[in-house]
């Protein structure tokens, strides 16, 4: 067990604990303001969009150039997937199929 | 009187306090899919350069599957503890929405049950509870345990396999595993937008964060990046709202 490794798995395990458990000890005695139900709201599309943005244009940091970019080829059928069959796991698999039938393709 | 205890015990029986049992029946639908996803996590987690130990932990402790993807290309990118405790922070930060919408239905409990109610709250949870309270006005303390105990076994279970089977994986992208992590958020991306059929605003939310987030990671660094594209796109969201 590494220090650093440990920091990290306990300082993510409380910053989780804390959305999961607050509003439930809480908010039987009072209600967010509207403005704030409404920010919420646009968090998990906005940091879901912003992590697959990282990952699909940039590679170490760097813009990945787009005519060798493979995952971003593989996220489009990914996405066709995703919407069509609304299954997290089907998308995960049908992803590193596609993923891994490219790679063989093109390298 | 009689008759009155009679009626107060047939109520009881009507209102029916679910079991812990039936939690646990309750939960056997979403354990394939997070059987699978717990797995691959595991197995990506492993790839990253975990130990076994680690992962148990992670998965005890943490306890939520997109970060402990993030966690884990975070690590293996060597990425500083703040920065991965900071974003882990945002991608779960949804969960305040989960817990408060939860909240109407536990308010026979103390704070503390409460807590413990919604230490092990995640996405899957929520989903089959949301749907128990449509058909009553409280949600057993019993079944909620029920349900949350057995998600939480079946994922530590998963994660712990799945480390185990990436030990003997030498070259993960020849399988395309490192394409888990993006599918992943590709999959939870459209399936958030599909429940709330609000493409517009929701398009034009996450196209925002893709643009902020590579700009600003291409700037400022990765690290930064997903959390000011998270801060500025939920504003931009808000905003629209209520100029609309």
């Amino acid at each position: 067990m590494r220090w650093d490794v440990l920091i990290i798995i306990l300082g993510s395990a409380l910053v989780t604990f804390l959305p999961r458990v607050v509003p439930l000890m809480l908010l039987s005695r009072m209600t967010l303001p509207e403005w704030g139900v409404r920010w919420l709201s646009h968090v998990p599309i906005s940091v879901m969009a912003a992590l697959v943005g990282q990952e699909l244009f940039l590679s170490d940091g760097k813009w990945a150039p787009l005519s060798s970019n493979v995952e971003l080829l593989a996220a489009i059928p990914t996405f066709l997937v995703a919407i069509k069959t609304r299954s997290l796991l089907g998308t995960v698999v049908v992803g590193i199929v596609i993923i891994m039938l490219l790679r063989y393709w093109i390298a | 009187m009689r008759e009155q205890n009679i009626r107060l015990k047939a109520e009881a029986v009507i209102e029916g306090e679910e079991t812990f049992l039936a939690g646990v029946k309750d939960c056997i639908p979403t354990l394939l899919g997070y059987l699978s996803i717990g797995f691959a996590a595991g197995v990506v987690e492993k790839t990253a350069g975990l130990s076994i130990t680690e992962i148990a932990l992670l998965s005890i402790c943490l306890y939520a599957g997109s970060a402990q993807f993030i966690a884990a290309g975070m690590m293996a990118a060597n990425g500083s503890a703040s920065a991965i405790i900071i974003t882990i922070f945002f991608v779960n930060l949804r969960h305040i929405l989960l817990s408060a919408a939860l909240s109407p239905y536990f308010r026979h409990l103390t704070p503390v049950r409460n807590m413990l109610i919604g230490s092990l709250l995640t996405d899957e949870t929520f989903g089959v509870a949301i749907n128990e309270a449509a058909k009553r006005k409280r949600i057993s303390e019993k079944w909620m345990h029920g349900l949350n105990i057995t998600a939480y076994a079946n994922w530590i279970i998963a994660n712990i396999a799945g480390a185990y089977l990436g030990q003997w994986i030498a070259d993960p992208e020849k399988f395309g595993l490192d394409f888990a992590l993006p599918a992943m958020f590709i999959g939870l991306l459209v399936l958030s937008m599909v429940s709330r059929k609000q493409w517009r605003l929701d398009i034009v939310v996450g196209i925002s964060a893709v643009v902020l987030a590579v700009g600003v990671s291409l700037v400022l660094g990765g690290n930064i990046g997903v959390i000011a594209a998270t801060l500025i796109a939920s504003t931009i969201g808000m905003v629209i709202e209520r100029w609309k």
